[in-house]
């Protein structure tokens, strides 16, 4: 139940008599609200008393007399304006005129109650203005966490992008000055580990870029029928040369029909990064399988690994942007800390989610059930926060 | 604490494997004996182990703070021993690093915070400073 707060301003005793009454049960029914919304209702007889009160105890919505004693109307609603107080102001008049409406809307009011009116105009006025108010404060709040997922973006972006640059610089300065004296090895060492962190730069840069194509919603969306099975085994191809350096194996396991309506690049963006997952996190000599099955409705994708597994105190916030686990197992494998939460935001594209379940130093098996037709819903993203968003 | 003669013990506890590469080598070539970790762990067994006559530390090791609990632990184990914090995050999180005053390093238990990248020769510096003759030494409580 929310309960937001009207304050009515009239010097008439029954105007405010009337709307306190009527307002006391009413439980609007909201199409676009969840929420159970009721009011409270407080009165002031005067513009500067109500202005007095609107410090301390905010209203959500104001119903303000055009004619007052003192100062008007109209002079409170353009009080509101300029204190950018957040809530809607409703100016009741007794002259419906036009010329009122249009001064009123100019002040910054949201709507106009022509006096007389019975309890239901006012339901009607107070519940319009309720939708508005309430979607308009969703949008606030995500345009919010917006900011402040794209603050600390730029703040792990620094840092995660300088300590690259600081080792490839310190070693390029290093074989400058020789350091190493003729021991050449030694300087091959220094470019290896130099070319290493470069490509861990590229791979935050593209992970990144990624994310941010995300966020904004893919226009170019291509749908069409996929064959998930014939991806993965593109997948598997791809991250070969790191398996078979360390001789882990990969099996894949795919039961019919094994299409779904899908974007390519999509699905193939979830398939690398959960298997570059199961090779880095493994164990030498290790085995990855790719399982593709499901039911009418769903395809499921699992990738299980024999790594090395993640706690049980690890597992929440682990699809988080930049989440890394850093433990003694972990500290030479590089990454991202994206790939998950790619992972996640792509699943939820499809109606789908991400899961995980692991055992430390047995293995982890991620797994995605996607909707194989995703055009039955609007096809919106969920983000990490777990609330929806339009793709533009 | 190690005879005068000896070359000084210098843990270096960072996460990033090329850093700690890079300033062994220097330190190597700068006459000291630099032990290196990785982990909050190995730095914990390099200190239980041995007498250190310095520690560099960086200040995200591990965790979001793991520096200043490594300071922690190891100010409880040895109280005399000079700590230099290191850090990338400075101007990104607003942390002022110049803890000037005694009220600052006494909540951060470090005597020096140095912002990455390192010059190697203002590392040097406050290396000598802090562990040469006339360094001074303050208990931490």
């Amino acid at each position: 139940m929310k309960t937001l707060r009207v304050m009515v301003i009239d010097d008439e005793p029954g105007t405010r008599l009337g709307i306190s009454r009527a307002l006391h049960d009413f439980r609007p029914r909201l199409d676009e609200v969840t929420e159970q919304i009721d009011y409270t209702v407080t009165e002031a007889e005067s513009g500067e008393s109500a202005i007095d009160r609107m410090r301390d105890d905010p209203p959500d919505i104001l119903l303000v007399d055009y004619r007052l004693p003192g100062i008007s109307g109209l002079e409170v609603i353009e009080q509101i304006r300029q204190r950018k107080l957040d809530a809607l102001a409703i100016m009741i008049t007794a002259y419906g005129s036009l010329d009122t409406a249009v001064a009123a809307t100019s002040h910054g009011a949201y709507d106009f109650l022509a006096k007389p009116f019975t309890p239901d105009d006012l339901k009607r006025v107070i519940g319009q203005a309720t939708v508005r108010l309430l979607l308009a404060r969703q949008a606030e709040q995500l345009a919010e966490e917006r900011r402040r997922a794209r603050a600390r973006l730029i703040r792990v972006l620094g840092h995660e992008l300088k300590a690259p640059l600081a080792a490839v610089e310190g070693y390029l300065r290093m074989i400058r000055q020789r350091q190493a004296g003729n021991d050449l090895p030694a300087y091959d060492a220094m470019l290896d580990r130099s070319l290493i962190r470069l490509d861990g730069m590229r791979t935050l840069i593209t992970d990144l870029l990624d994310m941010t194509r995300l966020e904004a919603g893919r226009r170019d969306r291509v749908l069409r029928q996929v064959d998930v099975a014939s991806l993965a085994r593109k997948a598997i191809d791809t991250v070969m040369p790191q398996a078979a350096a360390r001789r882990i194996a990969i099996r894949l396991h795919a039961t019919d029909p094994t299409t779904m309506l899908a974007d390519p690049v999509e699905i193939e963006i979830m398939l690398n990064n959960l298997l570059s997952n199961a090779v880095k996190y493994n164990r030498d000599d290790g085995n990855v399988l790719v399982t593709i099955d499901g039911d009418e409705d769903r395809l499921c994708i699992a990738v299980a690994d024999t790594g090395i597994g993640i706690a049980d105190r690890d597992l929440p916030g682990l699809f988080g942007e930049f989440t890394r686990i850093r433990n003694e197992q972990t500290c030479g494998i590089l990454g991202s800390g994206l790939g998950l939460s790619i992972v996640e935001r792509l699943a939820g594209g499809y109606g789908g989610s991400a899961l995980v379940h692991s055992e430390p130093n047995v293995g982890s098996t991620f797994t995605v059930a996607l909707k194989r037709d995703c055009s039955a819903t609007d096809g919106s993203w969920t983000s990490s926060t777990g609330s929806s968003s339009q793709p533009i | 604490m190690n005879a005068p003669h000896d070359k000084p013990i210098i843990l270096v506890a960072d996460d990033d494997e090329d850093f700690l590469t890079q300033l062994r080598m220097q330190l190597e070539a700068a006459g000291y004996l630099p032990q290196t970790a990785q982990t909050l762990d190995d730095a914990r067994r390099i200190f239980d182990s041995q007498t250190i006559d310095l520690a560099i530390i960086d200040l995200m090791m591990e965790q979001q703070d793991g520096g200043f609990t490594l300071c922690y632990f190891l100010r409880k184990h040895d109280p005399h021993v000079p700590i230099i914090l290191v850090s990338a995050v400075a101007s990104e999180t607003g942390l002022r690093f110049d803890a000037a005053t005694d009220e600052e390093r006494s909540w951060v238990k470090a005597d020096v915070f140095l912002a990455k990248p390192i010059r190697f020769e203002q590392l040097h510096a406050e290396i000598q400073r802090l562990t040469g003759p006339y360094s001074r030494r303050v208990t931490w409580s």
